[in-house]
């Protein structure tokens, strides 16, 4: 038997090639400048994913890039790829321009990696968004996480920052494990390392009545587990805070948003489109649906009921992450038209609001050295604008009207609700957005209280904040993308509606 | 011949004995060990069932998995280098700076 050598179409990895090139300029750049590069490596870098935006606009419209597959059926641009490429893309711009107060005195050395990692970093999870095949997903995703190890250690000398790296290090390497596992049992069972294909034998499990069986189960509880980790839900959650609160701020940044959307990535491929046939009424016991929906039910009350009693707001963040995690996981288990596109839109949502909160952290860090939420007492009046925008990052992640986050949180509500009132199976669905409704207003509770602190408290030392340019940036284009995409989400969800419903997956 | 069944059974005490090693173990070495025990016994599996359906594509996945597993050690083992140069010790127990 011959098979046809696979065609690599190399046109569509133009972002991801373009990046990695880009990264290995950033490297080099400090080399040769014999590690006197200063912000002159930090501006390259920054350039990075600014130029691979630009470019990819520009190879689509000359007809260079588009959709389609490339290796084989390995990678495949589709829209949902091309929306979480420009989330990537935008948390890696967010996290570089935050970074530049940390060159004064914490990254004096080794500049070149600490951005050209970040870089690395967003490759991966290009390729892990294009990716549709199980050897893809894998070294995407492990080219995402280990530059993340790295970074998130990267202050050698600060025992918190080492400590951090290693614990993150474990838990990476062993969700790896958990999913790596419960993908080989997949592959098993469908022949092939196609995730695509996968469903088809799931379905034909499932259509024989037998029950699905002690591997099916497995992989289900093990890749779930893995995932889990990756995104943080509950019980799988512990690690979060202690990393983001170790880890440099721009770093926690990236992690809370870019590698959370790498994990919904992930989740996106193996569940629905590997298995989501498991929403057959057959194979209810062992069904993921509801298992997930426990998932997300335990971050919600988990991460926002913690949340309330953090002191640094590094940590309340993470907390605050996982409650937001929890959000995304609701609209991804309703499995209708909308769940894919609510899931996108609301990352997007969130990409602004997290990192310009995380930049104002970073910045408030710079200035006075402490991430306690009693620093932000009195900013109002040393630096008001810098108050003002805080309070609107933070009232969008409460889901404030008419501010993106309130949108986000909208469509991912009224995708489940649909979903519940479609079919009686889903019925849980109900129920998973009461808790959603409930604990968005304990949410409230633990963002109004940095609110409070900025305007009704007094700080005891004055001294206004100084920007440098790049934070100006940075600050600039989140607050107008919480803003805009606030009032007039039209265009962007009109975008994020061409990605294809979970049944049309089924086709491919 | 070795019945599939046989491999899957080792596989999966090979992950069940790395999963024991990583919730028991108090050496951070001996956890990392655990992590790519449990690596290796999905590796196992992968080619037990690359064999049992006549594809090579699972081997192939194997060949990626050692390699990404190569570089996970190497940032994992320099990480716990500069553990030990500033805390002093690698027992879990005492990297207790991060909590609530």
């Amino acid at each position: 038997m011959t098979t046809a050598a696979p065609i690599i179409d190399l046109n569509l990895m133009i972002p991801e090639i373009f990046l990695f090139l880009w990264a290995c300029l950033v490297f080099t750049y400090d080399l040769v400048t014999k590690r006197k590069s200063g912000n002159a490596v930090a501006w390259l870098a920054l350039a990075g994913p600014v130029l691979t935006g630009i470019l990819t606009v520009v190879m689509f419209s000359a007809g260079f890039y588009g959709y389609g597959k490339a290796a084989g059926a390995m990678f495949e641009v589709d829209p949902m790829a091309v929306f979480f490429k420009i989330i990537f893309l935008g948390a890696a711009f967010f996290a570089i321009g935050s970074s530049f107060g940390l060159l004064k005195n914490r990254i004096v050395n080794h500049r070149g990696e600490f951005f050209g990692l970040i870089l690395l970093s967003t490759v991966g999870m290009l390729f892990l968004a294009a990716s549709r095949e199980m050897i893809s997903l894998y070294v995407g995703l492990e080219l995402t996480t280990i530059p993340l190890f790295v970074l998130a250690a990267f202050f050698k000398d600060d025992r918190l920052s080492v400590e951090a790296g290693i614990k993150y290090l474990i838990i990476g390497a062993l969700s790896s494990a958990l999913l790596l596992y419960g993908m080989s049992f997949l592959y098993g069972l469908g022949g092939t390392t196609d995730i695509w294909q996968w469903k088809l034998e799931v379905a034909r499990i499932a259509g024989k009545g037998e029950g699905v069986g002690v591997i099916l189960t497995l992989s289900v509880i093990t890749i779930l587990a893995g995932l889990g980790f990756k995104l943080a839900l509950p019980p799988f959650h512990q690690w979060a805070p202690d990393v983001y609160q170790g880890a440099p701020t721009p770093v926690a940044a990236f992690l809370s948003v870019g590698s959370k959307a790498a994990g919904l990535v992930a989740f996106a491929k193996l569940m629905i489109g590997g298995m989501v046939a498991f929403w057959d009424p057959v194979m209810i016991p062992n069904d993921w649906g509801i298992l997930t929906a426990i998932l997300a039910a335990s971050a919600m009350i988990v991460g926002n009921v913690v949340a309330v009693r953090q002191s640094n707001i590094k940590r309340m963040m993470a907390y605050s992450s996982i409650a937001q995690a929890g959000y995304i996981m609701v609209g991804m288990v309703a499995l209708n038209d909308f769940c894919l596109s609510s899931v996108a839109f609301y990352m997007f949502a969130y990409m602004f609001a997290n990192m310009g909160a995380f930049a104002v952290i970073a910045l408030i860090e710079d200035a006075t050295g402490s991430c306690e939420i009693s620093t932000y007492a009195g900013l109002s009046r040393t630096s008001p604008a810098l108050a003002v925008t805080m309070t609107v990052f933070l009232l969008s992640l409460t889901g404030i009207p008419p501010l993106a986050g309130f949108m986000a949180k909208y469509y991912v509500f009224a995708a489940a609700i649909q979903s519940a009132g479609a079919s009686p199976t889903f019925g849980f669905l109900y129920w998973l957005v009461g808790v959603g409704l409930v604990t968005s207003v304990v949410a409230l509770y633990y963002y109004a209280n940095i609110i409070k602190q900025m305007y009704f408290h007094d700080r005891p030392s004055t001294s206004p904040i100084t920007f440098d340019a790049p934070m100006v940036m940075v600050l600039a284009v989140a607050l107008c993308g919480v803003v805009v995409f606030g009032l007039f989400p039209e265009p962007v969800l009109q975008f994020a509606r061409q990605i294809p419903p979970p049944y049309e997956l089924f086709q491919h | 011949m070795v019945p599939v069944t046989a491999y899957l059974i080792l596989a999966a005490v090979l992950f069940g004995v790395g999963a024991l090693g990583v919730l028991i173990s108090r050496n951070l070495i001996i956890l990392f060990m655990s992590v790519e025990l449990m690596l290796n016994a999905a590796n196992l599996a992968l080619i037990a069932f690359a064999r049992a359906v006549n594809v090579v594509d699972g081997q192939v996945v194997v060949f990626l998995v050692l390699t990404v597993a190569a570089a996970e050690a190497a940032v994992g083992l320099s990480m716990i280098v500069t553990i030990v140069r500033n805390r002093e010790t690698i027992n879990v127990d005492r990297l207790n700076l991060l909590k609530w």
